[in-house]
């Protein structure tokens, strides 16, 4: 085991089941602080599952995660934010009728405090809170490059600028681990290059990135450890150039017998 | 002329009242889907602890402006204690359950509502004791008073303070992040059973107002009195497209416009057939017109996406 400084997420025998269907089977894992970690599986392997649980959109139904030295088993997602995890989706879920601005100000929700007395009242504190709030928005559209769409809406905005947007959204939270779903999927080979520059900005950033991905050049050039699920088991684990070569990765991903096994 | 000008103001003052009410039912179905049929009861229930309150303050012989100013603050408080506990007791735990099984509850809170104020208050009528003689002022031959007067301003500023509070602040931004997208605002860090309640306290404190405007107005309270208008002011909400907070301040408005208009040209578009006490029967025709011919209201665009 990593000594506990070092393991920022440790999963201990986290299972899964929907129905009859085993999600997550036994998958143990630990990420370290301040290191790009992937993620791959063929289809239906539970990479997103695995999201699910660490987030708290889905609670585990056996074994338990650390995170940041703290033990879960269950919470709410709000509670993980708070905790510093953020997250983005598979399939983009920004708040559409909200400009791009506001989806990031959503995000300094937790980092701020005013209710509605504070609103109401506008009492100095409250005043200086929502500039902040605008201030800290804005300087993380420019952090992702999108700061020319701040007025835009969400929904109007083109398909990468709204993956830069969910990114600069979890990043408002003030994670210490940003887990992306599939951050370049749908991306052309330009997008692609400019993400994993801005993933590479946001890990000397001190935030630590968990990535699923299904575009393997680029999990195997950007992370430093990679972890592969096939049929909700953790078949390898390792450097990328370790698991490219492991036999049981091979297998499953071209549909040998057994491979599984692990 | 005097008559059309007459039902205008006096569709105008109603109408605001209405829009009051639709706010807190259409701000509860924005964010949770759920259509709160207790609200009307909500208001019946600021209006009981207004007039009780008021009623206690001016025997302790206190200052009417105070005593008025007192009274509507215990029942916005009283209101949004009430709205909380609902949302908490009745809702919260059907969050996840079919969406039939909430409306149920909902037409419950109401009756228990509704027998708990005839058990505190009685069946009988009492008097709202509003401490001022509302003078009357003429207006092109129309008569508008100063309650009336005050109805409307501090309906306008309300609704002003809400939408600023909704589109400009922190609880605002989450208020809409939730009813847009609530996995995802939890998963930012917004708390959403929070957002929900301090929704339904909004709502609720809106209620407690409009509840002391109507007794105000017609200086009389009675248990029943937040049935029909619970029912008019949803009418209201779906005119405007219910979810979206400008339908329900235009639905209002507008559905108070209609009523009294009809109210007033009624006995002669029939020929002295029917009377302007079948005022009630516009406000139904008009929810059943709005929901044959336009769903998803005035205003309304997201109705098909939540049913």
């Amino acid at each position: 085991m990593t000594p506990e400084s070092e393991c920022l997420l440790e999963l201990a025998s986290v299972g899964k089941h929907f129905g009859g269907v085993t999600a997550l089977a036994d998958v143990s894992l630990h990420i370290r602080r301040g290191e790009i970690y992937g993620l791959i599986g063929p289809n239906g392997a539970g990479k997103t599952t695995l999201f699910n649980v660490v987030t708290g959109l889905y609670q585990l139904d056996s074994g338990s995660f650390d995170f940041a030295g703290q033990r879960y088993t269950r919470c709410k997602p709000h509670l993980l934010a708070q905790a510093g995890i953020a997250r983005t989706f598979q399939h983009i879920r920004l708040l559409a009728n909200m400009s791009a601005l506001e989806n990031i100000m959503v995000g300094r929700h937790l980092r701020t405090r005013t209710g509605i007395w504070g609103a109401l009242t506008r009492h100095a504190a409250a005043r200086a809170e929502e500039r902040d709030t605008v201030r800290r928005a804005r300087e993380l559209l420019e952090y992702v490059g999108i700061e020319c769409a701040h007025q835009t809406l969400a929904k109007h905005l083109s398909y990468g600028e709204q993956r830069r947007l969910e990114i600069a959204r979890a990043l408002a939270t003030e994670p210490k681990l940003l887990a992306l779903d599939e951050p370049a999927a749908g991306m052309n080979a330009t997008e692609t290059v400019a993400l994993k520059a801005l993933l590479q900005k946001i890990r000397a950033g001190g935030i630590t990135v968990l990535l699923i991905e299904h575009d393997v050049k680029l999990i195997m050039g950007l992370c430093d450890r990679v972890a592969v699920l096939d049929y909700g088991k953790k078949i390898a684990e390792g450097v990328p150039e370790e698991v490219r070569r492991d036999p049981a990765v091979i297998a499953a991903y071209l549909g040998g017998s057994g491979g599984g096994e692990a | 002329m005097e008559i059309l000008l007459q039902q205008i103001i006096n569709g105008l003052v109603q109408g605001s009242v209405y829009a009051l009410v639709a706010l807190g039912y259409t701000m509860v179905y924005g964010i949770l889907g759920l259509i709160n049929f207790a609200h009307g009861e909500v208001v019946m229930i600021g209006a009981m602890i207004a007039m009780t309150v008021l009623q206690a303050l001016l025997t302790a012989a206190l200052t009417p402006v105070l005593a008025v100013l007192l009274s509507l603050l215990a029942a916005m408080a009283v209101c949004m204690a009430l709205g909380y506990s609902i949302e908490r007791i009745a809702y919260r735990p059907l969050r996840n359950a079919p969406r039939l099984a909430p409306l149920i509850t909902a037409i419950g809170v109401s009756i228990v509502l509704q027998n708990l104020a005839m058990m505190i208050w009685g069946r009988e009528y009492h008097a709202f004791p509003l401490p001022f003689n509302s003078t009357s002022h003429q207006l092109g031959g129309a008569i508008v008073n100063d309650v009336q007067i005050a109805i409307v301003i501090i309906a306008l500023l309300i609704m002003s303070t809400l939408m600023w509070l909704v589109h400009r602040t922190r609880m605002g931004r989450a208020m809409r992040a939730v009813s847009e997208n609530p996995a995802a605002a939890a998963l930012m860090g917004v708390d959403i059973n929070r957002v929900i309640s301090v929704t339904f306290m909004l709502g609720s404190a809106l209620a407690a107002v409009a509840g002391f405007m109507v007794s105000a107005n017609y200086g009389i309270v009675h248990y029943y009195m937040g049935f029909m208008l619970g029912l008019k002011a949803f009418t209201a909400a779906v005119l405007g497209g219910i979810g979206n907070l400008r339908g329900a301040m235009l639905g209002g408005v507008l559905l108070g416009l209609i009523e009294s208009l009809g109210a007033g040209y009624i006995g002669d578009i029939t020929g002295g057939f029917l009377g302007s006490n079948y005022q009630d029967v516009f406000a139904f025709f008009v929810l059943i017109a709005v929901l044959i011919l336009r769903p998803s209201g005035l205003l309304g665009e997201k109705l098909a996406e939540r049913a």
